[in-house]
């Protein structure tokens, strides 16, 4: 059919707004929110791994528990949990609300660009959060558990890898949970997949240490933060024995590409009827 | 008339639901087993028109603005919006129209100016102007004085201005609205009434869906009238109502089953056409009053007694009631 008939007036004049600049504004209203809630965020994403780090990197070592290295291994595990928990969060519960009963996410699926890039924007946002949770536990880390053998900031550019490589996986991984699962659902989640996640990951133990357990060193892989937990360790105190580098980086690159994708083609199902 | 909107054989099949979750007066299942909402629609509306969607819960109403607004993909058929295909070019459309939601659903993580800048920013209208146009939006709205309230903090009606500000800030060409008035006090829905009003005569087209005859008759130019899916008429508020028939619509409300009353009514002077329904016989005549004395013998002719007798004046609702046999609301 021919669009002869259909007028369009003066909108064909309208300049056609770019893609850049609605991917920015989406960003910042994610940030604008982000930052009117940043104390109750750190307080959800972070109080556990520090109460972790509390008793295992501080109480048990000065009773004798653990041996001095214990905090070598444990703090880039504790970063990892920190990095993925926030990441996951930041994107998966508020599109549960934003996808609701009311469908506040409405105004944004509105915006003139395809509906992907408002779910890549998600991801995006959930890597910033990430990044800021990890940043935070750092250096208070660092200051309940003392001096940490081999910690080592020469590694920079990996450390980044890693950081950033882990984010986008998890939040991809959030994109996909927040609007796969109904709301009713959404605390089950959190104890059924995050918590065994979080427990089963490599983030409180090095990986090779599973050698003693043959099983479970084949069963963690396929766990997701094994790898962030594992980079980071390589990044980090690279003289704890860990997975190689690359290896790492080539599964959380294959774990981003395959949660990209799932996480945008379920969002787009729940965003176009 | 150039068209702002035009559809042609627009078709929508839900997939069915689990089982026992149709709602009352929903359309039948599809061979398929799917819910057809739409049945194969043709519409065309003017540019800067007034047009009325009318029709009970469950017609298509909602279904059709969803695929107008990109927010629904068709089964089948095609739907332009200021020119653009909806669902080729949905951003396009999307740059040119606004959306007022059936339930208010405002960003509640940002205050009410920020709904207004925020939403303006995603079509790429600068802060400066974004912000001078939400104060000129609030000050018209009479929600000025909320300017920096949280969401949450608004009544109904505010929450509802608040979101025709919305639809208003990015300068859309088409504007629809989906039942914007459920919901309201009828204070607020005459205030709401002037505000499209308004809008509609600085020359925006307008889409507003409506289960409220009066609305449709008051405020639109053209009303299409559909019910499971189906359009069944398409007019003027003034020339669908010169359809209904028989002007005065009378309702027999009887003891018991409306049948043999029913037959007896039909052969009456000045009835023009009866219909019944379990206790219900409904007569439509030239003049209503004349015929009610004879309409009551006949349904005690019939051994009925009756119970109620209200007359309907010709009206968006007789004629509705004539098409579908039902009411609307």
């Amino acid at each position: 059919m021919s669009g002869a008939a259909v007028a369009t007036g003066d909108a064909k004049a309208r300049p056609r707004v770019r893609r850049s600049r609605v991917f920015l504004a989406l960003l910042q209203r994610d940030l604008r929110v982000a930052r009117k809630e940043l104390p109750f965020f750190l307080i959800r994403t972070t109080l556990q791994p520090l109460l972790f780090i509390v008793v295992f990197g501080f109480l048990l070592p000065r009773m004798g528990f653990m041996r001095g290295n214990y905090t070598s291994a444990l703090l880039p595990g504790i970063l990892a949990v920190s990095l993925t928990f926030a990441s996951i969060q930041s994107v998966a519960l508020p599109l549960v609300q934003d996808f609701g009963f009311t469908r506040e996410i409405e105004d944004r699926l509105l915006a003139p660009v395809p509906t992907r890039l408002v779910a890549a924007e998600k991801i995006v946002a959930g890597v910033i959060q990430g990044m800021i949770s990890a940043l935070f536990v750092m250096p208070v880390a660092r200051l309940i558990m003392g001096p940490i053998p081999g910690l080592t900031l020469s590694h920079l550019p990996l450390v980044v890898l890693v950081v950033v490589l882990g984010a986008t996986a998890f939040s991809a991984l959030g994109l996909l949970l927040g609007t796969a699962i109904s709301p009713q659902q959404i605390g089950l989640m959190f104890s059924i997949i995050v918590a065994p996640m979080i427990f089963f990951g490599c983030a409180y133990y090095p990986w090779t240490g599973l050698a003693a357990v043959p099983v479970m060193k084949y069963a963690v892989l396929a766990n997701p933060l094994t790898y962030v937990a594992e980079g980071m360790r390589g990044a980090l105190t690279p003289s704890i024995p860990h997975m190689p580098v690359a290896a790492t980086a080539g599964a959380l690159l294959l774990l981003s590409a395959v949660f990209w994708g799932l996480g945008l083609r379920s969002f787009e199902r729940r965003a176009v009827g | 008339m150039s068209a702002a909107i035009a559809t042609t054989a627009l078709r929508k099949v839900y997939p069915a639901p689990p089982n026992g979750r149709r709602q009352r007066g929903m359309p039948a299942p599809a061979r398929d087993g799917g819910v057809v909402a739409l049945e194969s629609l043709d519409l065309e509306v003017g540019e800067g028109e007034f047009f009325g969607l009318l029709g009970p819960n469950g017609a298509g109403k909602s279904t059709t603005i969803g695929i107008l607004t990109t927010r629904i993909r068709p089964t089948a058929g095609s739907a332009l919006v200021a020119g653009e295909d909806v669902v080729r070019h949905a951003p396009r459309v999307r740059q040119r129209i606004g959306v007022v939601p059936q339930r208010p659903n405002p960003d509640r993580g940002l205050d009410v100016t920020e709904n207004l800048v925020f939403h303006a920013a995603y079509f790429g209208v600068s802060r400066g102007e974004a912000e001078q146009r939400a104060n000129r939006l609030l000050e018209t709205l009479s929600l000025a004085e909320r300017r920096t309230a949280r969401v949450d903090e608004l009544s109904g009606g505010q929450q509802q201005r608040l979101m025709i500000a919305r639809a208003l800030i990015h300068e859309p060409e088409v504007l629809f609205l989906d039942e914007p008035t459920v919901g309201l006090d009828p204070q607020a829905r005459l205030a709401l009434w002037d505000i499209l009003r308004e809008l509609h005569d600085a020359g925006r087209t307008i889409v507003m869906t409506t289960h409220y005859m009066e609305e449709a008759d008051q405020l639109c130019e053209r009303v299409a009238i559909v019910d499971r899916g189906r359009l069944l008429a398409l007019d003027t508020p003034a020339r669908l109502k010169a359809r209904a028939p028989g002007g005065t619509l009378v309702i027999l409300t009887l003891d018991g089953d409306a049948g043999d009353a029913a037959a007896r009514a039909r052969g009456l002077a000045g009835v023009e056409r009866v219909e019944s329904e379990s206790a219900t016989v409904r007569a439509f005549a030239a003049r209503g009053g004349e015929v009610i004395p004879a309409l009551i013998r006949a349904a005690e002719e019939a051994g009925r007694a009756v119970t109620d007798i209200p007359l309907r004046e010709p009206s968006l609702e007789t004629l509705f009631i004539s098409l579908t046999g039902r009411r609307l609301t």
